[in-house]
């Protein structure tokens, strides 16, 4: 009985890291896409705030003295950046595999849990923002918008903010019927969040009823982190703290709801 | 040419114990009591229509659906308990094909086998075997989305042997299939049944049971209504021969009274009426003595179609 029982040992152990390795095989097919999405994003939009836009700023000065524009924004940039890979995942990534093209199904007849298709997506998303999220540090560092090692922190934090949207993976889990929510999400939740997160301005320079959004938003929360290690401190410790408590805590969140929503959804 | 190996070793018997297995969804109760063996090596089948049970209870068999109640033991495991260690003895070929279209065809067979936490290497080596094995080899590198249908169910059998399964479960293996993609299928099915390899299939082709089927149970409505071997159940549910008879649609249901008497028993259909009996030949000479003149007449052998009409009064495939 022991030779049956063990059977299922490795798969027990390493299923996670399959299904990355899984997802990894998959984005081959188009990976020239992703890289260039991941060198062009940045060269983009750090010439159009950091270059571009700072012209119009009062000398390239940002909200933060000795500060410039590019240095202020360059960090909720990259957080931005992180954000969007993770979202792709967190809802065409779910819904491909749970409905258009069910690999989940085929793995869950395997060895493979719910539970470890869940990770082992997130272990995926996790390299995908790594891969982003450090290409935008480099682009940055070639446009002059660090100046201090410590701004490396930024792509961590950039990393939390993408994480920190889990709750939409656990959403996307439960929908059936594709009747454009995830456009709706993009529109309605994320767009606004982007807006009003302080990332191209200071929240501060928002009326307070509208500064609400910030503090619920992952991305004000990842942005006001970067900065406090590209140039900061510019805010008490216990505010630091938070943000990154803030962030697990919703990741964590999201991605247990996740695993509960897609075992639910397999187990027919 | 090199065969996927049978494991017949260290097997436990039964490999599969079913008993009064249930399965209810909110209002229904799709898998009703239901018992059976299946023995190692053995070809075992579900034969049903459409909505008798027989999916949820490959997917409970599967380890990937929770049973409401009764007994389960895969390979002598609970799939409560040990689900994956079951899932990982087990070759399933879904109803649906579910290969993965962004992968390549080979590459289907090599993501699949390291879910098994097999090593690369013996992956590749294996899937090229399979390859052959499922007449694909000259199409590894192809995209699914190009294939037929009867190649992606063949890849979806090689795919579910990559990892030389105790138990191959297959969920209506052939519907959609053509005749001829149905026949090559079958062959490469009965050279897994001939290595020995244990299969449990599902199926509403009587033929399909006949051909491959040991032994099957006839589920309806979540229940079995009979089981034993294709030849045994035909010839305890039916007789040795069917006269068909048609006099067209608005002249059967008075055909029927007048053939009243003849042969064993008389199934009246809406285009036509089965005659039971010994001797179908015998059976149509009555037929025309008594001055009917029917538009057809066919004498056939009994088959599970029949046994299944006896049974529950409707036919497989309606």
């Amino acid at each position: 009985m022991s030779g049956l029982t063990a059977a299922g040992a490795r798969s027990r152990r390493w299923g996670a890291w399959y299904v990355a390795e899984h997802k990894i095989r998959q984005m081959r097919g188009y990976l020239g896409t992703v890289v260039a999405t991941a060198i062009g994003t940045p060269v983009l939009y750090l010439f159009a705030f950091g270059v571009g836009l700072a012209t119009l700023i009062n000398g390239n000065v940002g909200p933060v003295p000795g500060i410039s524009y590019l240095e202020f924004v360059a960090p909720a940039l990259l957080a931005s950046a992180a954000v969007l890979v993770a979202m792709e995942e967190y809802t065409f990534g779910i819904l491909l595999g749970l409905k258009w093209n069910a690999t989940f199904v085929g793995m869950n007849a395997s060895p493979i849990s719910p539970r470890q298709i869940v990770n082992g997506l997130m272990i995926f998303v996790g390299l995908r923002m790594v891969v982003t999220t450090v290409i935008y540090f480099v682009v940055m560092v070639i446009f002059g918008a660090v100046h201090s090692p410590l701004a490396a922190m930024t792509i961590p934090a950039g990393m939390l903010a993408g994480f920190a949207f889990a709750p939409v993976a656990a959403y996307a889990a439960t929908i059936t019927e594709d009747r454009g929510q995830f456009a709706i999400l993009q529109r309605v939740v994320i767009l606004p969040l982007t807006l009003f997160s302080g990332t191209v301005f200071p929240l501060t320079q928002l009326p307070i009823f509208l500064q609400w959004i910030g503090w619920l938003s992952p991305l004000w929360h990842a942005s006001e982190l970067g900065r406090q290690f590209a140039y900061g401190p510019t805010e008490p410790i216990w505010l630091t703290v938070t943000h990154v408590a803030y962030l697990l805590a919703l990741g964590i969140l999201g991605w247990q709801l996740c695993v509960r929503n897609v075992a639910r959804r397999l187990n027919k | 040419m090199s065969e996927p190996s049978a494991r017949l070793d260290n097997v436990p018997a039964p490999v599969i114990s079913a008993t009064a297995l249930t399965k209810t969804y909110k209002d229904m109760n799709a898998v009703d009591g239901i018992s059976f063996e299946v023995a190692p090596g053995e070809s075992f089948g579900l034969l049903g229509p459409n909505g008798a049970g027989k999916s949820t209870t490959m997917r409970m068999v599967g380890a990937v659906s929770t049973r409401t109640s009764g007994d389960l033991t895969i390979l002598g495991m609970d799939p409560n308990a040990h689900g994956p260690e079951i899932r990982a003895q087990l070759g399933v070929v879904p109803q649906q094909d579910n290969l993965d279209t962004e992968l390549r065809v080979r590459d289907n067979l090599i993501v699949y086998g390291r879910y098994f936490g097999l090593p690369r290497a013996e992956v590749a080596k294996r899937a090229d075997e399979l390859l052959e094995f499922a007449q694909l080899a000259d199409r590894s590198k192809a995209k699914i989305d190009d294939l037929s249908g009867g190649m992606k169910r063949r890849l979806t059998i090689a795919r579910a042997l990559i990892n030389e399964p105790r138990i191959l479960l297959l969920d209506e293996p052939t519907t959609g299939l053509d005749p001829q993609a149905r026949h090559i299928l079958w062959d490469r099915l009965f050279r897994l049944k001939e290595l020995g390899t244990t299969l449990v299939l599902t199926t509403h082709y009587m033929d399909e049971a006949e051909q491959l089927c040991d032994r099957l149970v006839v589920v309806d409505k979540g229940r079995i209504m009979a089981e034993g071997a294709p030849a045994a159940l035909i010839r305890e549910h039916s007789s040795r021969e069917v006269l068909e008879v048609r006099f067209g649609s608005d002249r059967n249901a008075g055909a029927a009274a007048a053939l009243a008497g003849i042969g064993d028993r008389l199934e009246v259909l809406p285009d036509r009426i089965l005659v039971y009996s010994s001797n179908g030949e015998e059976a149509l000479v009555e037929v025309t003595r008594r001055g009917l003149a029917p538009i057809t007449s066919l004498v056939r052998r009994s088959s599970l179609e029949d046994v299944f009409l006896r049974l529950t009064g409707r036919t497989l495939i309606e």
